[in-house]
């Protein structure tokens, strides 16, 4: 019995010493962002104070690349959700020896380092702009749009397969027999069914490409985003308007995991239900 | 520009390969004798068939196959201004591997120690961080996956959830601040009593290690989790009663059950580590070696492309020799990995 509760004591300082590293760092730098002092400083704590977010709004370009990080993410979303959803139907009809190649080539993002990414866009773009004589699309939200798009595609491709496995061609057959065209089929009963998969893709590809730093430092060019303004800062020096910064960036990011977390369950809940009544 | 030759192969070849394909179908279609089975148009409606096809055809090649492509033949071309580029003067050249091996793009005197020590280093010490993350990771994922109820489960993902999502360069000032010469750790060692000067933990690389160890560490988790939430617990059960000791029901039963996890776990970490860049930009020393910020230089500071596109390719051929090797190791192919 003794051995059992030195077992459970173990975990649970286990467990503790987990989390403690997990949010220990996150806290420490938050509670930087609150005191006076100009270096980051936990402790001692010499006074409380919020100069460090007032400073924030008076930064011209890190409102800039905030700006420009919700125009990317935005245009990611619009491409790579897409593109997801056609490369994994692609892949359940895929004449099958071609299977393993295709199946290669467009999962080949998600392991390939973002720098790599980035530096092959930038590299394939501006050649292919000067040559066709397009110069105007060498600037840095539509070469961060691609480079981004190219390995968030393969995230959102990879949720609309595991959705699609449990996707029943009876409702399909029977759409069919009524009478509907393949086009309807495809709006009326497939889009319909791929719903929470076509949300959590869009939710994720917004998340990734606002978070992303390594493709963006090479795709951004001359522009900004948030994430490279961030890495100029921190490089630059460490002042605790940097915390302050990561106090907003850190609220924000949790709010919006919480928010998608909480659709997700309902989403799924509702699902439950309805199979329950069907 | 590059030769016309090399471009018109660059765009051919993967055109070719794709004809390949559909003649082999359109052949096996005809010998099946099934030629009245719905080929791709009638079987989506030819608006959604176009669609289908010209998305995938965008993504793969105009996205991901013809920049890579691109990528590995500007590697093999000479630096040269914009006016010279596809002049006499660009011919096809190794000066820029060469430039990694022996620090020169003419002789072959001496090893390009910097670079190259760097590259091992880099490669050593994301194995290592790799393996660090799993023995982090397993018993809390065992835990959760096997042990813990539904409620106790629920409340831990959350705390995981939430600081998956946090940028990679906020995670490693937090770590600045934690270990640099006037930062926490060190004053409160100091106040203590416990040392009389700062631990230079930046200049000795072990914030640049300790951050890289905490930004993946969630990476392996989830994979790890998946995969033994997964066994059935009554094999435990069966192995237990039979009399397995503890360390045999995790080391014969649990991993190789978990072996998918572990390879997916592994192959992120590792490239995520080996191809980071802000924690060493943020947490690296004037001394500090690492492989992707020469990369980062190669562009920014020596305004070589070429070259970087050169070393580009051999950091994404080390991660190819990973994956492979992980395959190999676990006898698992790259569906699993990448579920």
């Amino acid at each position: 019995m003794s051995s059992r509760l030195v077992w459970k004591a173990a975990l649970g300082f286990y467990i503790a010493l987990f989390f403690g590293f997990l949010f220990g760092p996150l806290v420490i730098m938050s509670v930087t962002a609150f005191n006076t002092p100009s270096y980051p400083q936990v402790w001692p704590f010499e006074g409380f104070t919020l100069d460090w977010f007032a400073k924030l709004y008076d930064d011209r370009n890190l409102m800039e690349g905030l700006v420009n990080s919700f125009i990317i993410g935005a245009f990611v979303v619009a491409l790579s959700v897409p593109l997801g959803l056609a490369g994994a139907i692609v892949m359940t009809q895929i004449y099958s020896p071609a299977r393993s190649l295709y199946y290669l080539i467009v999962v080949s993002p998600v392991l390939t380092p973002g720098v790599i990414i980035g530096i092959s866009t930038v590299i394939f773009w501006k050649d292919v702009t000067e040559l066709s004589g397009a110069q105007s699309l060498f600037n840095g939200v539509f070469l961060a749009t691609l480079g981004q798009a190219t390995f968030i595609s393969a995230y959102c491709m990879l949720i609309f397969l595991s959705r699609l496995q449990r996707y029943d061609r009876v409702q399909e057959e029977a759409a069919l027999d009524l009478g509907a065209s393949r086009t309807q089929v495809f709006f009326d009963i497939l889009l319909p069914f791929l719903r929470p998969a076509i949300f959590s893709a869009a939710v994720i590809a917004f998340l990734s490409s606002f978070e992303n730093y390594n493709t963006t430092t090479f795709a951004i060019l001359a522009n900004k985003t948030l994430t490279t303004v961030l890495a100029g800062r921190v490089r630059a020096g460490t002042t605790p308007a940097i915390s302050a910064m990561a106090v907003v960036i850190i609220g924000v990011t949790m709010a919006a995991a919480i928010a998608y977390e909480t659709v997700k369950r309902a989403e799924l809940r509702r699902e439950a239900a309805r199979a329950r009544a069907g | 520009m590059t030769h016309p030759f090399t471009a018109a192969l660059i765009f051919a070849l993967p055109l070719l390969v794709i004809l390949a394909f559909v003649v082999m179908a359109l052949i096996e279609k005809r010998r099946g004798g099934n030629v009245g089975a719905p080929g791709f148009f009638q079987r989506n409606g030819t608006p959604v068939a176009i669609f289908l096809i010209a998305a995938t055809a965008f993504w793969a090649l105009v996205l991901i196959v013809f920049p890579q492509l691109y990528m590995v033949d500007y590697s093999f071309h000479p630096k040269l201004p914009e006016l010279k580029r596809g002049g006499p003067e660009d011919h096809y050249t190794l000066e820029n591997y060469r430039y990694f091996l022996f620090g020169s793009t003419q002789n072959t005197d001496h090893w390009n120690t910097t670079h190259l020590n760097a590259f091992w280093i880099t490669i050593f010490v994301s194995t290592v961080i790799t393996i660090v993350n799993f023995a982090i990771c397993y018993p809390l994922a065992y835990f959760m996956a096997q042990v813990a109820k539904a409620p106790t489960v629920l409340k831990l993902m959350v705390l995981l959830v939430i600081p998956y999502w946090i940028n990679e360069i906020l995670r490693a000032f937090a770590f600045r601040i934690l270990l640099g010469t006037g930062g926490l750790l060190n004053n409160v060692a100091i106040a203590l009593g416990l040392i009389q000067e700062p631990i230079d933990f930046i200049g000795h690389d072990i914030a640049l290690y300790a951050g890289l160890t905490y930004a993946y560490l969630l990476i392996m988790m989830f994979p790890l989790y998946n995969a033994i939430e997964s066994l059935d617990h009554n094999q435990i059960e069966a192995a237990r009663d039979l009399g397995a000791p503890w360390w045999h029901i995790h080391l014969f039963i649990v991993m190789p059950f978990a072996k998918p996890g572990i390879a997916s776990g592994a192959t992120l970490v590792f490239m995520l580590c080996a191809g980071a860049l802000a924690a060493p930009l943020v947490l690296g020393g004037p001394k500090t070696l690492w492989f992707t910020p020469i990369v980062y230089d190669r562009f920014f500071q020596a305004f070589n492309w070429p070259q970087g596109a050169a070393y580009a390719i051999i950091l994404l051929l080390t991660c190819m020799a990973f994956v492979s090797l992980v395959m190999r190791l676990f006898k698992v192919n790259l569906s699993e990995i990448t579920r």
